[in-house]
């Protein structure tokens, strides 16, 4: 048998691979927003492990971890905030969202 | 092994006002209306430039770090803030290229009586306080956590000055720069995760003293410096920077290319001189210098290729960023008994502080040519002499510092991170610094040079640029000149309160 540490360790480990992949690989931002969603949730459970081992002072349990896991948190649902709005955005602005236009050659306005 | 206790130094509360009056300011706009947004950030920008300089004046005075325990909580549990020389160095060059970057974009994001509030004259200010915020919490956070919580901040509030104007390619640019910045971040965070369950602190003395040279804190260091170097624009992670600083407002680029980028390359300093064990990885250290070699030539290269102004320069910055990675293996091979006592340190502090200046300048004279001709094609720019003389003045001064050519702020830096690399015999390095120097050259008289040809029969002036506007933005280049003229050796002051291992 594994440890639960072991076991979520290598859970961490999955979801940042698949994270990553995603991220790396997908053509679609909304995707990638995802991805980067399940990347941070493997990070987040590895701050977990970190806890569990009660590195810190020899504890059962260490809470310091957790109050930085609730901080990451809330920033990557403020970073999927601002990624979605773009994304709408640039839905609105027409077109596909995969492949970035090219310069119009005609187009006077400082770029 | 205890960590070390921080003791809380006199002018320590004046660190706490640096970070928290912008927010203040940020605050105030939402208070009292989003119409006084412009005059509430001119009111915070002197204010700020004042309180950086008055704790400047005190580490200087002090020759000891200023020092912060917040709440009287001591680290692991509790973060410190702690300015030393270099931070105080960069607080200062932030607050300068800040109130520069605010008198030149005086007008274009103001909201007149009789008008509506417009979204992006308030974002333009909320944002640029924001940034100054968190640009300040990196200098002075002592905390790999507080770092992360400061890196996204920037990021938060960089990414949407780039598509201010909200035109699709700049919407395009603003989506993959957040997304690199987020991958940036995320593998920072695992790294701090990984450090945190090897060391149970996150507090950079305290890491000094515990840090072995074991596989979990190479893996996490490297994990970290590979997400700052994403942040940090550093080649073959760049793709993002062109599109993104050139499709910016020139003000808004200026502070993206001048400060932004140099947040996450000041931590890889902190986490390579002050966390690493030492000596560090030699490996690391060439591989980041040839990744800045790479830098320099293939962007150099490139900003060589374009035919806009904006892109042209914003491919300088990722040329110029590549300068600041040569200095790892030259300290490392240097035989000063302390890295921040090596040329080659000094001289990558000092093309940090040189290029923040002459980019800032070169960003805003670009907008300032491009809103007297109406655009910014270098193919068209004849007659840009004619009308606005200062700016383009101001571009040939702060050319001269991205060229390394004397006298200027790049050749005192290039000329000592040339002297460390043959001093240390890395040849490649050398050539590169020379090479770059070329080609910088190659960009920038390419675009003087149209710009100071004889206009066209059919000429006509799009605008007429108020006189101050492009007085500030020769003054930038004049500060980026003026440093040349320190002297060829490390500087004591930014060796303040950099204590730690030989």
């Amino acid at each position: 048998m594994i440890g639960s540490t072991t076991l979520y360790g290598l859970c961490a480990t999955g979801l940042v691979a698949i994270g990553l992949y995603g991220l790396v690989l997908h053509p679609s931002p909304l995707r990638k927003v995802i991805a980067f969603n399940l990347l941070g949730s493997g990070t987040f459970i590895l701050f977990g492990v970190a806890a569990q081992r009660g590195a810190a002072a020899g504890l059962l349990a260490d809470p310091v971890p957790q109050a930085m896991v609730i901080t990451g948190i809330v920033v990557a649902f403020a970073a999927t905030a601002v990624a979605v709005a773009l994304l709408l955005r640039l839905v609105e602005s027409g077109g596909s969202t995969l492949e970035p236009s090219a310069p119009d050659p005609q187009d006077d306005r400082p770029s | 092994m205890t960590p070390a206790a921080y003791t809380a130094t006199e002018g320590g509360a004046l660190l706490v006002v640096a970070i928290v009056l912008p927010v203040i300011g940020m605050l105030a706009i939402f208070a009292l209306g989003l119409r006084r947004a412009e005059r509430i950030a001119y009111l915070v920008l002197p204010v700020g430039l004042l309180v950086a300089l008055a704790i400047a004046a005190d580490v200087a005075r002090s020759g000891a770090a200023v020092t912060y325990v917040l709440g009287g909580w001591q680290p692991p549990l509790g973060i410190a803030l702690r300015a030393d020389g270099l931070s105080v160095t960069l607080m200062v060059l932030t607050a300068v290229v800040l109130c520069a970057v605010g008198l030149v974009a005086r007008g274009s994001f103001s909201t007149p009586p009789d008008k509506a509030e417009a979204r992006s004259p308030m974002v333009f200010w909320t944002l640029i306080l924001g940034l100054w915020c968190a640009l300040n919490t990196v200098f002075l956070s002592q905390d790999l956590f507080n770092l992360f919580v400061a890196l996204e901040l920037l990021t938060f509030s960089a990414v949407p000055l780039v598509c201010l104007d909200g035109r699709r390619e700049t919407l395009q640019a603003a989506l993959r720069y957040l997304l690199f910045a987020l991958i940036g971040s995320v593998l920072y965070l695992m790294g701090a995760a990984l450090l945190y369950g090897a060391y149970g602190t996150l507090d950079l003395a305290g890491l000094r003293l515990l840090a072995r040279n074991d596989l979990a804190t190479s893996v996490a260091l490297g994990l970290m410096i590979a997400g700052l170097m994403a942040k940090a624009a550093l080649f073959p992670l760049h793709l993002w920077l062109p599109p993104a600083h050139a499709g910016a407002p020139a003000a808004a680029s200026a502070v993206l290319s001048a400060l932004v980028v140099k947040a996450p390359f000041f931590i890889i300093l902190r986490l390579w001189f002050d966390v690493a064990p030492q000596p560090a990885n030699a490996m690391a250290a060439q591989m980041l210098a040839w990744l800045g070699i790479a830098s320099i030539l293939f962007c150099s290269v490139m900003a060589l290729r374009q035919a806009r102004l904006k892109l042209m320069i914003a491919y300088s910055t990722v040329a110029q960023l590549g300068y600041l990675f040569l200095m790892f293996p030259l300290v490392m091979a240097s035989d000063a008994p302390t890295a921040w006592e090596s040329v080659g340190w000094t001289g990558g502090v000092l093309q940090l502080v040189s290029h923040a200046l002459a980019k800032a300048s070169m960003f805003l004279a670009a907008g300032l040519i491009a809103e007297a001709l109406g655009h910014d094609r270098i193919e068209n720019l004849d007659g840009a002499m004619s009308v606005v003389p200062i700016s383009v003045a101001a571009f040939g001064l702060a050319g001269l510092s991205l060229m390394g050519l004397p006298p200027s702020g790049g050749f005192v830096a290039k000329l000592m991170l040339l002297t460390a690399a043959t001093e240390t015999a890395n040849w490649w390095i050398a050539a590169a610094i020379l090479l770059g120097g070329i080609l910088a050259a190659s960009y920038v008289f390419r675009v003087l040079n149209r710009a100071m040809a004889a206009p066209a029969s059919d000429f006509a002036c799009k605008a007429s640029i108020p006189l101050y506007r492009e007085l500030t933005v020769l003054g930038l280049a004049i500060c980026a000149v003026v440093l040349g003229f320190v002297p060829l050796q490390p500087f004591a002051f930014l060796g303040i309160g950099r204590v730690g291992l030989p």
